[in-house]
Parts: structure tokens; C-alpha cells; sequence
């Protein structure tokens, strides 16, 4: 069956059609939610896609949080539906209280937009199944709040209870312990900084986001 | 709380919100002040740090009450309590708010 993926789109998102154009390259169906619909029926997983939700005003995903849209995804995480954050989206379920951590200016203060490895840290979510442990994947980052933070209590649950999903291999921005993606206690909802969708076709320089649109899409 | 104010009449209070980021989150906008002062000739400076103040007038029937709910509107949308933090200022205006 063709998994059909929702994908969140507030005013000021602005990566919903990569995002779609990604899981319809590997054969899912993808689905634009407005943010302020509630209805989620016939959605298999939710990404959140990047850009810059309400103007990211006040913070980056302080004004996303109160959507509709947001109510519905907290409770389809609830009972266990994938759910991806993508920069932005990222930005949008730490705010929403569904990742733990808060992401701030990149240190330095520059907006980051090139290619970086990142390193597999974990199987055991629904975006890494069908990756391998180790395995190092070059993505696209394009952010200025990318810089991942969180109190050593949080960081040290983090690591104990195996839930960073991905690192960089050279730090870009400051983020705490080199964190470049994390996910929630019962692991189906993951967050990230760096842009799988935009590395999910040779044309645009890398395919190395497929593996983890794969996972996501539960294909074969 | 002023005495004898009429049923469905309000206070003005003025309210600042000073954003600061917590103890021991790092700020990269405070930091590169820092680092660039001592290239211009200002020596000495030291703990830069960088936030946001937000100003709004809120209608309550006290102060106290006033305070709750600009508590209540910091700690749930004005800062993220993951990383920051809220210093409040209120100041009656004297300004009455009728209906």
C-alpha cells in the first residue's frame, strides 16, 4: 500500500514541495495539511517541512506551535505516527514541547547554507530503520538557528537513552555534543536540521536522503 | 487594588518584558559583541549579553492581577523556558479602561 505522508505547511513554509517531491520520487503519496485544518485522517506520517513559519517571529516556531495543525500532530505523535521536523519543522516541535532542546543562533552568527556529513547515531527511529548504525550521509543545512542546546540533564538523557539521531562530523554550528538530530522518547518522532529532501535525487548532488525518506515511508 | 472602581472598568498597567537567555546557554550575539569591542578601544567590558524587551499595555482590575497574566503570557508564549527567561516590569498608568 502506498504510504501517504502529510506535509505541514504555515504561512512562511517554504520547502513543502521538495518535501513532497521527495516522498513521490520513492513512491509515497504526498499531502499538503494547511495549518489550520485538524483533520489528519488517511495520513500515514507528517513532515515538517523547512522555512520560516509565521515569519519566525518571536522565536523560530513560537507562533506555529498554537496552529490547529499542531494540535493534531501532537496527538496523531501520541499514538505513535512518524512525525518529521525538518530545520524549521524542527524548530517547531522543540517549541511544541515534542523534542526536547531549543535550537539558537548559530555560533558565529552566520546563516550556514552548504553541504555537511552527518553521521547515523541510531537505527531505532522511524527515520533511521533503514539506515545502518556509523553510516555518514552528505546533507544540505540552510540555517541560521540551527545550534542545538539543551541542560546537561536533557543531554545526558539524550545519549542514556540512545535518542540523538544524527551528528555532524564537523560541527557548524555550535550544537551541543555536534547534535544535528534528535527524536522523542517513544522514537517516532524525529527532528533534524539538515535537509534529507533535498538530497533524494543525483540531479540535485547527493541521494543520500533517501535512506531515511525510506525509513519514514516504511518501503521496501 | 483601587477602592470603588465601577463593575466592568479596568486599569491600564504598562508592562515591559525583558527576554534574557538563562545561566549557561550560550549567546553567540553577546559573545561576538564581546570579541569586538576590544578592537574599537573599549577595554574592560565583560558578561554581554544579548536579549529582547517587548512593551505592551495590559487591562486588569490590579496589579496583582495584571502580574498573573503577564506571567501566564511570558511563560507560555514571550520565552521559551527552555532557554530563557523574563524579568517583569508593571507600572500603573492611571489610565481607566471603561465599557
Amino acid at each position: 500500500m502506498t504510504a501517504t505522508v502529510g506535509v505541514a505547511v504555515f504561512p512562511g513554509t517554504n520547502c513543502e514541495l521538495d518535501s513532497i517531491h521527495a516522498v513521490e520520487t520513492l513512491g509515497g503519496d504526498g499531502k499538503i495539511l494547511w495549518h489550520s485544518t485538524k483533520n489528519l485522517s488517511g495520513v500515514d506520517a507528517v513532515i515538517i517541512p523547512g522555512g520560516f513559519a509565521h515569519g519566525d517571529y518571536l522565536r523560530p516556531g513560537a507562533i506555529a506551535r498554537f496552529s490547529p495543525l499542531m494540535s493534531a500532530i501532537a496527538k496523531f505523535a501520541k499514538n505513535g505516527g512518524p512525525v518529521l521536523g525538518i530545520c524549521n519543522g524542527f524548530q517547531v516541535l522543540t517549541e511544541a514541547g515534542l523534542l526536547p532542546g531549543a535550537l539558537q543562533k548559530n555560533n558565529g552568527l552566520k546563516f550556514l547554507c552548504k553541504t555537511v556529513q552527518v553521521r547515523v547515531e541510531t537505527e531505532n527511529t522511524t527515520l533511521t530503520r533503514k539506515a545502518e548504525k556509523g553510516m555518514e550521509l552528505s546533507l544540505p543545512i540552510n540555517h541560521f538557528e540551527g545550534n542545538f542546546t539543551c541542560d546537561l540533564d536533557t543531554l545526558n538523557s539524550l545519549i542514556d537513552h540512545d535518542r540523538v539521531v544524527l551528528r555532524y562530523c564537523d560541527n557548524p554550528n555550535g550544537s551541543i555534543d555536534d547534535i544535528a538530530g534528535v527524536c522523542n522518547e517513544t522514537r517516532n518522532v524525529v527532528g533534524l536540521m539538515p535537509h534529507p529532501e533535498r538530497a533524494c535525487d543525483l540531479l540535485l548532488g547527493s541521494e543520500d536522503g533517501k535512506v531515511l525518506f525510506e525509513s519514514l515511508l516504511g518501503s521496501n | 487594588m483601587r477602592i470603588g472602581l465601577a463593575v466592568g472598568v479596568s486599569l491600564v498597567f504598562s508592562v515591559l518584558v525583558d527576554v534574557s537567555l538563562r545561566k549557561g546557554i550560550a549567546d553567540p550575539a553577546g559573545s561576538t559583541i564581546e570579541r569586538s569591542l576590544p578592537t574599537l578601544g573599549f577595554l574592560g567590558v565583560r558578561d554581554v549579553g544579548v536579549g529582547k524587551t517587548i512593551r505592551f499595555t495590559i487591562e486588569a482590575e490590579g496589579e496583582e492581577e495584571a502580574k498573573n497574566k503577564v506571567e501566564s503570557i511570558c511563560s507560555t508564549f514571550l520565552t521559551n523556558p527552555v532557554i530563557e527567561e523574563a524579568k517583569i516590569t508593571i507600572e500603573n498608568t492611571d489610565q481607566v479602561e471603561g465599557n
